[in-house]
């Protein structure tokens, strides 16, 4: 990877109880791209975005953005980093007390000293872009799971972020409503310039628009490189991964004793 | 027995660790600077902690003084001391009952309410997302209710308190027939402001923060999930009313503990 870097993580530990999330990931984050962070579900790919914005802090290695280790950083500085960062969490985590213009200038009313007329200008323009002008006097309440994840991207890119870190954008959306976001993320990544951090396990629509892939399995990075190199990955975990394969190194069953024995234990013995 | 013995140890410690996490919550909470953004954030809390509590109040209090001048008349007139109603109504209302009873239905009305909304801020990623935008809840969303809290409650409790007195008026003197001029003469009379009165609203202060202070953690610290948001109501209201009813015997030891 020949461009500059603008997130790296350097062996990163983090544990959750007695139970290891990741055991020594080192990842990088091309700056002005697209970087998808892939992996089943409970590998720990939310847990990673909250440790790259700060909000968990891992038993050993480091997160630096942009050369500042993230975790080394006092409180005040945490929240000053944090304002060149926009984040889009799966549920849109839109504030419920605040219509969807309120939402969207959030940021800004907290963030800048804008008179109120340029305030507007920005949300109607960021709402135009993402297709819910119309919408603004909405409460969240009203909205749909997708309009309100749209909002979130509205409200994520509010501020010109130079990072826009990206929870699972995609679940549990219709397929309408996920080709939209699937081309507005785009869009809006290529208008802005942004370097974004996108974790998915909706292989199709993530390959389709990253320029760089990151898979995640027992705590490691299994594999990296271009989603064409990765359709062509001969690794066994990568292979069940990208082609949707029910069964392979990640088993389709949870640990558990000898299904025979088990349905023919005296009850109580087992459960 | 080993087993018994690691989960009690490992109960301590969590118990520990929460007064820990608490008391940090508290500091960081309590010294958020304030400004114009922050009056306004405390400004609306003031009328979702305090204002929309002021019913509820209004009807306990008028209750309570009824029902204390009802229970009073009917002892004091077997030592023909009727007209001493007022002078036990007012000190019993001031003292004791209108602190007391104004935090409890505080803590069950306002209270769990704090806790349910943190939490279900905390369920839906609310806070999360504030902090990723670069605001600080405690500052934007804690401070503004704690200080809301622990303002509103001596006010409450000022209104519980005349409304009690009125509603032993009613009862003693237009009821009764306790002779209106020694009503209130009589509580003229005994009701010191610096001991009674004074002290009466530094308890409902103290209530107000322990009371404001628990609902806030007990949201802010839940575990994000429909289970976890009832618990933690229940564990606001259940905390936050022996806090009051503990705190109000070790406050009026300390005030009129050397009578004897």
């Amino acid at each position: 990877m020949d461009d500059p870097i603008m997130v790296e993580v350097k062996d990163l530990h983090f544990s959750r109880g007695s139970t290891d999330i990741f055991r020594g990931v080192d990842l990088q984050i091309p700056l002005g791209k697209i970087t998808a962070i892939m992996g089943p579900s409970g590998t720990g790919k939310t847990t990673l975005l909250k440790l790259i914005g700060g909000q968990l802090v891992p038993d050993r290695g480091q997160i630096l953005i942009g050369g500042q280790d993230v975790h080394k950083l006092s409180r005040r500085s945490l929240f000053k980093l944090r304002r060149r960062m926009g984040m889009l969490f799966q549920s849109g985590a839109l504030f419920s007390d605040l219509d969807v213009f309120e939402n969207v200038a959030f940021p800004l009313r907290i963030h800048t000293e804008l008179p109120n007329a340029m305030i507007r200008d920005i949300v109607l323009m960021k709402l135009q872009a993402v297709g819910l002008r119309g919408a603004r006097h909405l409460m969240p309440s009203e909205l749909s799971g997708g309009m309100a994840r749209r909002v979130a991207l509205a409200r994520a890119v509010a501020l010109d972020p130079d990072l826009v870190l990206y929870d699972e954008p995609f679940v549990g959306q219709d397929p309408i409503s996920m080709g939209v976001l699937v081309q507005l993320i785009k869009k809006v990544n290529l208008a802005l310039g942004l370097t974004a951090v996108m974790v998915s396990h909706d292989i199709k629509e993530t390959l389709s628009i990253a320029d760089y892939v990151y898979i995640i399995a027992d705590g490691k990075v299994m594999a990296h490189g271009s989603p064409q190199t990765l359709n062509v990955n001969d690794d066994a975990h990568v292979k069940q991964f990208v082609h949707g394969e029910p069964d392979g190194p990640v088993p389709f069953h949870y640990p558990a004793p000898d299904f025979f024995d088990d349905i023919l234990a005296p009850a109580g013995q087992f459960s | 027995m080993k087993r018994h013995i690691a989960a009690l140890g490992r109960a301590t410690l969590d118990t520990l660790s929460s007064i820990g996490r608490a008391g940090l919550f508290l500091v960081q909470s309590v010294f958020c600077l304030p400004s114009r953004e922050g009056f306004h954030l405390w400004l609306r809390q003031m009328h979702f902690v305090g204002v929309m509590s002021v019913a509820i109040v209004l009807v306990s209090g008028l209750f309570i003084g009824m029902v204390l001048a009802l229970q009073g008349f009917t002892i004091l007139v077997g030592f023909g001391a009727d007209e001493a109603l007022g002078q036990m109504v007012a000190l019993s209302l001031v003292r004791e009952l209108a602190p007391v009873v104004a935090a409890l239905l505080f803590a069950g009305r306002a209270g769990s309410a704090l806790t349910a909304e943190i939490g279900l801020m905390k369920a839906t990623e609310q806070l999360t997302s504030m902090e990723m935008i670069g605001v600080d809840p405690l500052r934007r969303i804690v401070a503004p209710r704690l200080w809301a809290g622990f303002v509103s409650l001596p006010v409450l409790t000022v209104i519980f308190g005349v409304v009690g007195i009125w509603g032993g008026y009613l009862v003693g003197v237009d009821w009764l027939g306790v002779y209106e001029g020694s009503y209130w003469s009589n509580m003229q009379d005994s009701v010191d402001f610096v001991d009674d009165v004074l002290n009466g609203m530094v308890k409902s202060l103290v209530f107000g923060l322990v009371v404001t202070w628990i609902a806030v953690f007990q949201g802010y610290d839940l575990i994000p999930t429909s289970e976890g948001i009832s618990r933690a109501t229940t564990r606001t209201v259940v905390y936050a009313s022996l806090a009051v009813l503990g705190l109000d015997f070790v406050l009026t030891a300390l005030m009129f503990g050397d009578l004897g």
